[in-house]
């Protein structure tokens, strides 16, 4: 099953625009990535950089018109899934390749069963049986922590509360074992105790069934016990692209380090909350230089003319930068400071 | 509470775990908080457990059908339309076996028999015999207002049947596929609904005239059906237009649901409500059509009846006979009346923004 490279999903140079009536939108501009089987890839930016129409590009759901993907490859287990007829596109999603979307309150039918919406998926896929596809329901509700899940199973969405919704989600997204799981702000919708549940629930039933995880989010604090690798995405670029330690402790873009430093630290408790001043840029009218100079703390004039290249600083940590190099040097010092002063 | 449920820490010796205080945090600014054993559930699900399943399988339509209870207009239409419905398919059966009298039976000796007042026996007596009196014809009208009914119901019903099917598959595949398909389907539309529909019927009746009283009868109902469903596509498209950018749709898509399937279980039970609704609403309105083509002579033909046709026989004698019109006249109208009761009713019980009351 695997292919010679060991990567479960390629994407390369993928570029996804959308018309409006602002002009052409480039909402995904070019972005390569890969991602290992049994690995959890993290996507974290802000609104509107791209992370989420990146995912929806990955199965093919951009909705068309107004989107459309201009180019690139998206290669899912030595498939390309951008050249499958839409019927086998379909095989692949909630089979192979399934999603967690952000709101569960929203993201299930509330006019449907629980059991209903879980036994469509086993059945369209596994060929299930009625009888088989309702027992399969409720193991499945057990398995992500649904308590008397048999008499729950046959509940509205609506006699859930949002932490239950989303387990219903992530049991209904686990149900066919796919290999890919791709969860787009699974935890944004729910109080923070929950959050906490919802991801140690991810993260256990990952290890079970060695599922390959993209985690989109905009909160850092989500990937950082969570993923293997990092992308950081701003106005639909790859901004930086490093594992995830190495991005926490040295990280090579100024846009990366200020996303670090605007998370509130409880323990230096004094001062103000730092933010990256300005706005995140209107993608139909983008700069000529770099998209983040305007918010940028080192901006020279080159930024402002010349977009920056993709700068390759350790062995897999890539940074879109001019002066990725010194950022990334910095960042080192900086560190090796605090811990002087600590 | 279920035995084999983990238990939660700090949960063992509370037995309403809802009215106790959560046990205060032992941990600080900081810390890592990743307590949660595996599997576990937060108190806040627990809780939304165990109030679940006191009220376990209160589904959308049992609350819609209490609120629908609790309005006694609603309640009196949807009586009148039961004893109406039912006094219509089994009085003309149970008159003929306790009578011999059919609803199209004209008596040998009309000339006595003819428009005799309601409970009056042919001497001028009190008698049950006939409790509406005789049309001019000498048959029974309670007879023929039942029948009459079943033919009124059956146009309503059937009717809005048909604009249910065209209309709710046309309305949701154009709201459902937008762009070009949208606009196209809908502007059909448009030009279906600018023409004056009555006048199509017309004309579809007289062009199709048919031979027999039962052919003319199901003329009826296509005629009026094929015109009935425009605004029930416009409701429609209306609701799945707001309804497929949500994220269950989305959901549904990317678990590899086809498109008609997606369409027909997904979206169209969540329109459920205002169909229901405007299907009730529809009713009276295409039974008052029929009852105007009849009263105009191109709807059903003798010996059938419908109210419509009663009230134009009965219209011919109104100063003379007036129990000929009063009769089909005031169950006509207690029947449109009841179903507009009963879909107001049904709106105030589906509509969720007056739920909060």
């Amino acid at each position: 099953m695997t292919n010679a490279n060991g990567n479960l999903l390629e994407v390369r140079n993928l570029r996804t625009y959308f018309d409006t009536e602002d002009g052409e939108v480039k909402a995904v501009d070019g972005i390569s990535f890969q991602l290992k089987r049994g690995e959890t890839l993290g996507i974290v930016g802000e609104s509107g950089s791209g992370k989420s129409v990146t995912n929806l590009s990955i199965i093919r759901l951009i909705p068309s018109p107004p989107g459309r993907i201009v180019s690139g490859e998206i290669v899912f287990d030595g498939v390309e899934i951008l050249s499958l007829k839409e019927s086998d596109v379909r095989r692949i999603r909630g089979r192979r390749i399934a999603m967690i979307f952000q709101d569960p309150m929203t993201s299930l039918n509330p006019f449907m069963k629980i059991s209903q919406q879980m036994m469509e998926i086993t059945q369209l896929h596994l060929g299930h049986g009625k009888s088989e596809a309702y027992e399969h329901a409720i193991e499945m509700l057990q398995t992500v922590g649904i308590p008397e899940a048999r008499a729950r199973v046959d509940n509205y969405p609506h006699e859930f509360s949002g932490g239950m919704r989303q387990r219903v989600m992530i049991a209904m997204a686990l149900s066919c074992k796919p290999e890919l799981l791709i969860a787009d702000e699974p935890t944004t919708a729910l109080d923070v105790t929950i959050q906490a549940q919802i991801l140690e629930l991810i993260k256990t039933l990952k290890r079970a069934t060695g599922t390959s995880v993209i985690l989109i989010t905009h909160d850092l604090g989500v990937v950082a016990g969570m993923t293997d690798h990092l992308l950081v995405m701003y106005a639909g670029r790859i901004f930086e692209q490093a594992p995830t330690e190495e991005l926490f402790a040295q990280p090579g873009n100024p846009y990366t380090k200020g996303l670090l430093r605007s998370v509130p630290d409880p323990l230096k408790e004094q001062g103000e909350l730092y933010q990256i001043p300005g706005l995140p840029p209107d993608v139909a009218h983008l700069p000529a230089g770099c998209p983040f100079a305007p918010r940028c703390y080192r901006a020279e004039e080159i930024c402002r003319r010349e977009f920056p290249p993709f700068v390759q600083l350790t062995a897999d940590h890539f940074s879109l930068c001019h002066f990725a190099a010194e950022v990334f040097e910095d960042s080192r010092t900086a560190i090796a400071g605090d811990q002087q002063t600590a | 509470m279920n035995d084999d449920r983990p238990t939660i820490p700090g949960d063992q010796d509370q037995p309403e775990p809802g009215l106790t205080p959560d046990p205060a945090p032992s941990y600080r600014h900081g810390d890592v908080i990743h307590t949660a054993p595996e599997y576990a559930v937060a108190d806040a699900d627990v809780l939304a457990v165990e109030r679940g399943d006191t009220i376990a399988g209160t589904s959308l339509w049992r609350d819609a059908w209490r609120r629908l209870l609790r309005n006694r207009l609603a309640v009196f239409g949807m009586i009148v339309v039961a004893i109406v419905t039912l006094a219509s398919l089994l009085g003309p059966f149970i008159i003929q076996k306790t009578t011999g009298i059919t609803p199209d039976y004209i008596p040998s000796d009309v000339a006595r028999l003819r428009s005799v007042p309601p409970l009056t026996g042919i001497d001028g007596a009190f008698a049950w015999t006939h409790p509406m009196g005789t049309d001019n014809q000498g048959r029974d009208l309670l007879a023929r207002v039942l029948q009459g009914g079943q033919i009124s119901l059956m146009v309503g019903i059937i009717s809005t049947l048909v604009s249910l099917l065209i209309g709710v598959s046309y309305g949701a595949t154009a709201g459902y596929l937008g762009g070009r398909v949208d606009n196209l389907m809908m502007r059909a539309v448009d030009v279906l609904y600018s023409l004056p529909y009555i006048i199509i019927v017309i004309v579809l009746l007289a062009v199709f005239r048919s031979q027999t009283a039962r052919g003319q009868v199901i003329l009826l109902f296509i005629a009026l059906g094929s015109v009935s469903w425009l605004t029930m596509a416009r409701i429609v498209r209306g609701q799945v237009l707001s309804l497929k950018n949500q994220e269950f749709v989305l959901a549904a898509k990317a678990t590899g649901v086809s498109t008609p399937r997606i369409i027909f279980r997904h979206i169209v039970p969540n329109t459920l409500g205002p169909v229901i609704v405007y299907a009730t609403l529809t009713i009276p309105t295409v039974m008052l059509a029929e009852a105007f083509l009849s009263f105009l002579g191109f709807g059903v033909q003798p010996p059938l009846a419908s109210w419509g046709s009663l009230a134009t026989d009965g219209i011919q004698n109104l100063g003379i006979f007036p129990w000929q019109l009063i009769f089909p006249g005031v169950t006509m109208a207690l029947t449109l009346f009841s179903f507009n009761f009963l879909g107001d009713g049904l709106r105030d019980a589906l509509d969720p923004q007056t739920r909060q009351q």
